[in-house]
């Protein structure tokens, strides 16, 4: 008897233990297996290929890629385009349009993008159905947002055209064909498209804000325009930081907006970075050039987002 | 890591064409022919291909245009999944043979006697270390005029011989308020003009000298400065807003008659034939002036690829059915392209395509048929790209005086050498 109950002691603990290791193991791992396809693709595809650009961009590729290593020529050649003002070289004309688009698209969407959300914060009727018709241009795609402004844009077809007919025949507004001015046009698709999309994250923002806090400064006599500028915008400085990120990608990414907007302007003055990559790599045949283009994108991102994760990561202790 | 998976999958589908044993009746090609003319064109050689019993099967390519095409074709290359076939444009061919991974026909083009008909300026592109790599399947020419008749007409204008001629006919356009040249404002397309320009002002000799062989001395040359002076001067007869527009809205200027002249490349014609118009009684189709009896050429091919043995014989059949004269013939009347090859008969075209096999006949026998560096047969890719940027700067005020612009051609074409 005695045998018995004790092998049935020992049996209902050896029998429980592995299943509950099984099940916690299992439940230990299963994120881990969840995640593994995800994280082994992105290390392949995203770094993987990282590290296979920097490696093109020492070699001489041309058409194909060619494995062996050759040296800095790719930079070299960046590196006097960079200075190749008058007449502006390819490179040139790419970085400072990128300086000139970057900054304004930025600065805009974010200016335009809280003000807008400002106002639908003002508890005003038909919310629901403004805050759509704002957010509805992110969801074109930028070929959609470029095609459709060009033909708008093209004084022969759309604005111009369009108030010359109404009998306002001074009007001239010929940007998107003015080799100095193309860029700015970019700028403007750019800012329909994607500052309804950063209203709404300031309005999420402002949503977020304990109303208690407006009441007591208004209790203490603050002004609608001291209430925002000295207590609802430094709230908001989160938001902004997101905001910043969200824009300053998709600014270095704009390579479809150029294309469809402009095809890339007259003399290829609206040309940015990205279309310059494209350019060399798939259509001139300068793989190795395309690949150091690439990189010095890669980097600018980098210097951008460094600082923006070093600030978060620190935050945190306290 | 990439070269391992790219072999792995080179492997993988070299072993699923190997689990066929016999001959696979199917030809897949890679093209971007897909627009209304184009694909009715090619439509031409599907029908003739399916009665030798080959089914015809399109890689399909997202995006449509040439360089996606390209791209697309660089990645099935780079998998080691070659189509039977893929429309290639001139030093894209060579890139692809000096990689080796183009096909051999030489035993057909013995055959069928390519060596003979096509003409030798086209076999640079198609022939590479001896061995036939590509059919050609057209001749386009670019130093074309298109002119509207009744325009034409009403400012009682003649074909001009020189260039002063053509600037002549252009001032009698603007004053009788036409917008005079038909332009649209893209670097190829001001490029292919100033190819014409430069034929027209510096002769064959000189073409082929800066152009071809990218003479340093010919590219700084007065007579290069002078070309430019002349684009200048072509420049200032074109709207305001050219800036950007499509070729094709271009031509259709000239077919609506708002403009009087486009300089564009064979192709056009294919415009004002969907529009219904006739060369002779609609619109009339001239040399640029100056450059009668040369030709500038480009020329689609079809690159053969280094396919699997089971598909040769329907790489074969591909080929032979595209250098074929009544092929050659049926698809150039509706493309607007001349034949590759000399010996077709020109019964089936139409006035400016009669005019375009005889001039490209007279061409080749007199050494005067050049490559387009514009579009890519006068010199490589990174080479032609660069010039491209040149002239487009000069057309639209980057680069300021014809002397500046010479200059950056030297420059800019030595840095892409």
């Amino acid at each position: 008897m005695s045998t018995v109950a004790t092998s049935q002691i020992k049996l209902t603990p050896e029998d429980t233990r592995p299943r509950a290791t099984m099940r916690s193991r299992l439940q230990d791992a299963l994120p881990k297996i969840v995640l593994a396809p995800s994280f082994a693709i992105t290390i392949v595809f995203v770094y993987g290929f990282i590290l296979w650009t920097i490696y093109l961009s020492f070699t001489n590729s041309k058409t194909f890629p060619s494995y062996a290593i050759t040296g800095g020529r790719a930079y070299q050649r960046l590196w006097n385009w960079t200075f190749d003002t008058d007449p502006p070289s390819s490179w040139y004309t790419s970085i400072t349009n990128m300086g000139i688009f970057g900054f304004l698209y930025i600065a805009i969407c974010l200016a335009l993008g809280l003000f807008l959300a400002i106002l639908l914060d003002q508890k005003i009727r038909g919310e629901g159905v403004l805050r759509p018709i704002y957010l509805y241009p992110m969801a074109l795609s930028f070929i959609v947002t470029g095609v459709a402004w060009k033909w708008f844009l093209d004084p022969g077809l759309g604005l111009e055209q369009t108030l010359h007919q109404w009998g306002w025949t001074s009007f001239h507004f010929d940007w998107i064909k003015n080799k100095d001015f193309v860029i700015y046009t970019v700028v403007i698709a750019g800012v329909w498209q994607a500052s309804g999309f950063i209203m709404a994250m300031f309005l999420a923002g402002l949503r977020g804000i304990d109303g208690e806090i407006m009441k007591a400064a208004q209790i203490d006599g603050a002004t609608t325009f001291q209430l925002y500028r000295r207590i609802v915008i430094p709230l908001l400085r989160p938001i902004f930081l997101s905001a910043f990120i969200v824009l300053a990608h998709l600014a270095i990414k704009s390579y479809d907006l150029v294309v469809a907007l402009t095809s890339g302007g007259p003399g290829g003055s609206a040309w940015l970075p990205s279309n310059f990559m494209y350019e060399y790599t798939f259509k001139r045949n300068e793989m190795a050039v395309g690949s150091a283009s690439a990189v010095i994108m890669l980097m600018t991102i980098v210097a951008i987002i460094v600082p923006y994760l070093y600030s978060e990561l620190r935050e945190k202790p306290r | 890591m990439l070269r391992k998976l790219l072999i792995g999958t080179a492997l993988a589908s070299g072993l699923a064409f190997a689990a066929h044993a016999e001959d696979v009746k199917e030809v897949q090609m890679l093209h971007w022919w897909t627009s209304g003319g184009e694909a009715a064109a090619l439509n031409v050689l599907k029908q003739d291909l399916a009665k030798e019993g080959y089914a015809w099967k399109d890689v399909p390519v997202a995006g449509g245009g040439g360089d996606a095409a390209m791209t697309a074709l660089k990645a099935m290359v780079a998998a080691g999944n070659y189509p039977t076939a893929s429309q290639m444009l001139g030093y894209t061919v060579l890139d692809y043979a000096a990689a080796g991974v183009m096909g051999d026909l030489t035993e057909t083009a013995k055959k069928e006697g390519w060596d003979k008909s096509v003409p030798a300026a086209l076999q640079k592109f198609s022939v590479y270390d001896g061995k036939w790599v590509a059919a050609p399947v057209n001749v386009h020419s670019v130093n074309w005029l298109w002119i509207n008749k009744a325009v034409m007409d009403k400012i009682g204008g003649t074909e001009p011989k020189t260039f002063d001629d053509f600037v002549a006919l252009l001032d009698k356009a603007k004053a009788a308020g036409v917008v005079p040249l038909a332009l649209g404002g893209q670097n190829w397309q001001e490029a292919t003009m100033f190819d014409s320009v430069v034929l027209s002002t510096g002769g064959p000799e000189f073409y082929k000298k800066a152009m071809n062989d990218l003479d340093d001395a010919s590219l700084k040359s007065d007579t290069m400065k002078k070309s430019f002076d002349n684009l200048a001067k072509l420049v200032t007869y074109v709207d305001p807003n050219f800036s950007g527009r499509d070729w094709n809205l271009a031509t259709a200027m000239v077919i609506k008659g708002d403009a009087l002249v486009q300089v564009m490349g064979d192709w056009a014609k294919g415009e004002f034939h969907a529009a219904n118009k006739t060369p002779g009684t609609d619109f009339l189709c001239y040399r640029f002036p100056g450059t009668d009896g040369s030709v500038i050429y480009n020329s689609d091919m079809f690159g053969m690829f280094n396919v699997p043995d089971d598909r040769k014989a329907a790489q074969v059949a591909l080929a032979t059915a595209t250098l074929s004269k009544s092929f050659q013939s049926a698809f150039n009347v509706v493309k607007g392209s001349v034949p590759a090859r000399t010996d077709v008969p020109d019964t089936d075209f139409d006035a400016c395509g009669k005019k375009g096999i005889a001039d490209l006949k007279k061409a080749n026998e007199g050494g005067t048929l050049f490559g387009s560096l514009a579009q890519g047969y006068g010199a490589p890719p990174a080479v032609a790209n660069a010039y491209k940027d040149v002239v487009s700067k000069f057309v639209h005020g980057q680069i300021k005086t014809s002397d500046e612009a010479v200059t950056e051609l030297v420059k800019a074409i030595d840095d892409a050498k």
